[in-house]
């Protein structure tokens, strides 16, 4: 194949991964800005997203468009409980606690979800319109699931965008991102805003799942995917959104860059290497702001 | 109850609170030392990887327990202890020698860890100890002509001049005395300065810094003695196994690690010894159970983790002192008895605090 082909075809790729790693790792921003907790279950939450868009499309029958939509509803929902039942009595303990705390919830999550009839231990497909069709652009081959992807992503950071910007509950949120004490202080119900950031975090996780079904399809272990999203999350700045997707986009194309060019074995690990690198030269991330904690 | 007056100064760090105490641990020496003659071989075996994980759970205990760094990737530093061990062994150097250059080079994979760490806090330093963990792993893998790949290597019986720990029960006198050597260790470093700075960096960065702890190295120290510890029970792993493949030090066993500490009870050596008994019987007390569950939740493959996930989310939300302190709350209840209050051990939202004892 034409070298500049391979690569143009490899940046496509990048590209259309580094959206699934960008949404998880935006989900991921979102919930620990707004609630400080680090979230190491994101992976797992859109596992679950992906096996409910699942149950609603293949199980239950339903057109594409209304599954995903009660499949985000339910994620939502859930992501809404978790924060209920577990978080909410971790409020005030360290955050060795609560990294600890979400590993667990997504080494439970991924055990339930092996459990459940229907589900099980087995990898599905989500069927869904873009599968199968592609367009030929200058030679590179790229899938409609590609420009799905990326439309989504552009979409939906649009969509949140102004969510953010204009409407109460977003500016809401946005204060108390920024000083949870103040926040409360202005009249801002701070439990509803944690509640509603896992649910946000949770919904953005499930689009992630959707749009990574058709690639990686649906299946327990799905979540691992979303440890890339870490390094992402990291490389942006840990509390910037911008941050995020740029840095999912960074690794998505370092890593199919890598799996062209570099021997075997880098590609898996290309996205740590390029985080540790970065975190040699710029301990705070590119867009981070060097914060320091009183004590 | 008895009170402890203390008359001098060196009564705080005496390795013994009293006679009473030392009495105890003594009759637990002999204990372990006499029962595995009697004891039969699959509950040997299971000693044997609950040694091996006290040396491992001491590393992690150290650095995250006693230091306050919170290393998500301390599988790597077993890979490193097991695959050196392995590798000098088949090479012909014998054992305690190969045990010690594990511990070593694990150590000096730690220094390569910690100097990074040191500009990084909280979440960028777990995040970082995850990804150096993957890039181990990666490198054992893809370095086939050192470490034969994905094909794994088996691992000779430990050999000591001609002395083999052919059986369980050699290899089990081998793992208790390392065991029992770590948390010495561990509870030597912590009696000395060098612990104590490690606690003031945990407490409180800030203060520790303005009190002139040199936190930089402190932090170094601390990954340093704890991958070395980890490696020496990543050696001992490989001859237990015995064989051993890069991909059984997945990120699954450093998460057994870190409930390991946390459900043993932070912060506390009885924590070590409590968390590597309580995560190597989990799988039987759950196939004992598994005959009083329903037919369907008992066939399942995954009920050993939602299990283990389960009981880590009941420990953290309702006793973060893990099984250490349910051991002294009940300490506490029979020497009170009968004027125990309920308020007594309620649960406080402080930083962690560590057991000396």
């Amino acid at each position: 194949m034409d070298p500049a082909v391979e690569f143009f075809q490899a940046l496509v790729s990048g590209i259309s991964i580094g959206c699934i790693y960008a949404l998880v790792a935006l989900g991921f921003v979102l919930i620990y800005k707004a609630t400080e907790v680090i979230n190491f279950a994101q992976g797992e939450l859109m596992m679950v997203g992906a096996f409910f868009a699942f149950t609603f499309v293949d199980l239950g029958g339903m057109p594409f468009i209304v599954g995903v939509l009660l499949a985000l509803a339910a994620t939502a929902l859930f992501g809404m409980m978790v924060n209920l039942l577990l978080l909410r009595r971790l409020v005030g303990r360290s955050s060795f606690t609560i990294v600890l705390a979400t590993v667990g919830l997504g080494t439970l999550l991924r055990a339930l979800a092996s459990m459940v009839p229907g589900w099980g231990a087995e990898t599905h497909a989500l069927t869904n319109p873009a599968t199968g069709r592609t367009v030929a652009v200058a030679g590179v081959t790229v899938s409609y699931e590609h420009i799905a992807v990326v439309v989504a992503t552009i979409g939906l950071v649009a969509l949140l965008y102004v969510f953010f910007r204009f409407s109460r509950l977003g500016v809401a949120l946005q204060a108390t991102s920024q000083n949870q004490l103040a926040a409360g202080y202005v009249g801002i119900p701070i439990k509803a805003m944690f509640s509603a950031a896992w649910g946000i975090g949770a919904g953005v996780a499930c689009v992630a799942g959707i749009l990574l079904a058709p690639s990686h399809f649906v299946h327990v272990n799905m979540g691992f995917v979303g440890l890339k999203a870490f390094p992402a999350a990291v490389i942006g700045g840990f509390g910037s959104i911008p941050g995020a997707i740029l840095g999912g986009l960074i690794i998505g194309v370092a890593e199919e860059l890598a799996g062209l060019y570099l021997p075997e074995g880098f590609k898996n690990v290309a996205a740590y290497v390029v985080m540790l690198a970065l975190l040699m030269v710029r301990p705070q991330g590119l867009f981070g702001v060097d914060l320091r904690e009183r004590a | 109850m008895k009170f402890h007056k203390k008359t001098d100064y060196l009564i705080d760090i005496r390795l013994f609170r009293d006679g009473r105490m030392a009495f105890w641990y003594a009759l637990l020496a002999l204990v372990l030392l006499l029962a595995p003659l009697a004891t039969p071989e699959y509950l040997l075996g299971q000693a044997v990887f609950t040694g091996i994980y006290v040396v491992a759970g001491a590393g992690l205990m150290l650095l995250s327990g006693y230091c306050g760094q919170i290393s998500l990737g301390h599988a790597a530093f077993l890979a490193v202890g097991a695959y050196t061990s392995a590798l000098l062994e088949k090479a012909g150097v014998p054992f305690p020698a190969a045990l010690l250059a594990a511990g070593m080079v694990a150590a000096a994979t730690g220094v390569l860890i910690g100097i990074p760490a040191l500009r990084l806090s909280g979440i960028y330093l777990a995040i970082a100890t995850l990804a150096y963990a993957f890039i181990v792993t990666e490198v054992l893998l893809r370095w086939e002509s050192v470490t034969k790949g994905a094909s794994g290597i088996h691992v000779s019986k430990i050999d000591v001049f001609g002395w083999q720990a052919d059986t369980e029960l050699r290899l089990y006198y081998i793992v208790l005395v390392v065991a029992a050597l770590s948390l010495l260790a561990v509870r030597n470093i912590l009696r000395s300065p060098l612990g104590l700075a490690m606690m003031a960096v945990r407490d409180s960065e800030t203060a520790a810094r303005t009190m002139g702890v040199p936190v930089a190295r402190v932090k170094l120290t601390a990954f340093a003695l704890s991958a070395a510890l980890t490696g020496f029970a990543g050696a001992l792993y490989a001859h237990k196994v015995p064989y051993i493949e890069p991909e059984q030090f997945n990120i699954l066993i450093s998460v057994e690690l870190l409930v390991l500490i946390f459900i043993g009870g932070i912060g506390s050596l009885h924590g070590i010894v409590f968390g590597a008994v309580f995560v190597i019987s989990l799988p039987q007390w759950i196939a004992i159970a598994k005959d009083y569950l329903p037919a369907y939740v008992a066939q399942q493959t995954g009920l050993q983790a939602a299990i283990y996930g389960l009981l880590l989310l009941l420990f953290i939300v309702f006793e973060p002192a893990g099984l250490y302190g349910i051991w002294l709350k009940i300490k506490h209840y029979a020497s009170m008895f009968p004027f125990y209050r309920k308020g007594a051990m309620r649960l406080q939202k402080t930083h962690a605090k560590s057991e000396t004892w």
